[in-house]
């Protein structure tokens, strides 16, 4: 079984409007040297697939479908071989 | 005019969309997003609400839900799609409107009554209306600042796909962008609610001519 984590953030063109409220926060919280913050979204997913290639190729294809909308956001992701989970 | 109000777990303007349809004798009906078929249905309205609880993003899990194939068989036949609020974010996600609507500019949840001005008056969502009429119509939304990139914004302006527009943009919408149409006119998406302004009990009756103009669009084709 493969574990793909999963992190959405905008395209850097876009608007944040809750990182540049963060932002202002840590300002005021006296953090002088913070230039930006970027707040975004993280999935887990675990799937079943043959190999690296058909898991690489279906996170990418799901992903595009329904975590992320191309208009405004993008993504990245680890993938990795986990152990099944074991069921009593 | 037969009508379909889509009612997706989550909408709560499901009612008051029917109701103002009723108003005007329309023949309306609450469709389930469970259905997949809209046959014999003139218009189909997509109300206002939190589809799925908007969820991962708004609109976005509602794009998947049964109705919608049915929905965009409806708007390719030609069908009349009206999405209000939530039904804009949905028709977008799904891709019957192009762009996107993000969270407001300062964020936080709108509920107000907001000036509207008529970008087009030659839409059958608009053509009860004058030109210069402006139009007081409520809003209530945390994700309404209208997104699209430079080349699908100058094609909107182009082909006068924008319909409404904020006097006084309350969202930081591109172009002050309130709704928008498809290039064929029959799919069509407002942040605000016109049918929260049709009855003189509520004090507004602004969103009257929106279901006129609608109704006599249909009539005239009929």
């Amino acid at each position: 079984m493969y574990l793909a984590k999963i992190y959405v953030t905008y395209k850097p063109s876009i608007l944040d409007p809750q990182g540049e409220v963060i932002k202002s926060a840590l300002h005021r919280m006296d953090y002088a040297g913070i230039s930006q913050v970027t707040q975004g979204k993280y999935f887990e997913v675990k799937l079943n697939a043959k190999d690296v290639d058909a898991a690489t190729a279906e996170v990418e294809s799901f992903t595009t479908a329904l975590l992320i909308n191309q208009n405004t956001e993008t993504y990245r992701f680890d993938l990795s071989l986990v152990e099944d989970e074991v069921t009593l | 005019m037969k009508a379909a109000v889509i009612s997706f777990p989550g909408s709560n303007c499901d009612f008051d969309m029917l109701y103002a349809l009723q108003d005007f004798g329309v023949d309306a009906q609450i469709i389930s997003a469970k259905k997949n078929d809209l046959t014999g249905f003139d218009a189909i309205f997509l109300p206002g609400g939190f589809s799925y609880g908007d969820y991962l993003r708004t609109g976005a899990i509602a794009h998947f839900s049964p109705i919608m194939s049915a929905v965009t068989q409806a708007a390719n036949a030609g069908k009349l799609i009206v999405g209000v609020c939530n039904g804009f974010q949905i028709l977008t996600e799904a891709g019957l409107l192009p762009g996107q609507l993000l969270m407001n500019a300062t964020p936080g949840f709108i509920c107000d009554e907001v000036e509207l001005e008529i970008a087009n008056p030659n839409t059958a969502y608009t053509n009860a209306y004058d030109n210069d009429d402006t139009i007081l119509i409520p809003i209530a939304h945390g994700e309404g600042n209208y997104f699209a990139d430079e080349t699908t914004l100058d094609k909107l302006e182009e082909n006068h796909q924008i319909v409404f527009r904020y006097v006084d943009n309350p969202n930081g919408s591109a172009h002050d962008i309130a709704g928008i149409m498809n290039e064929k006119g029959n799919v069509f998406g407002m942040m605000p609610h016109p049918e929260r302004a049709v009855d003189q009990v509520t004090g507004n009756i602004d969103g009257q001519k929106f279901f006129k103009s609608i109704l006599s669009g249909i009539l005239t084709k009929a």
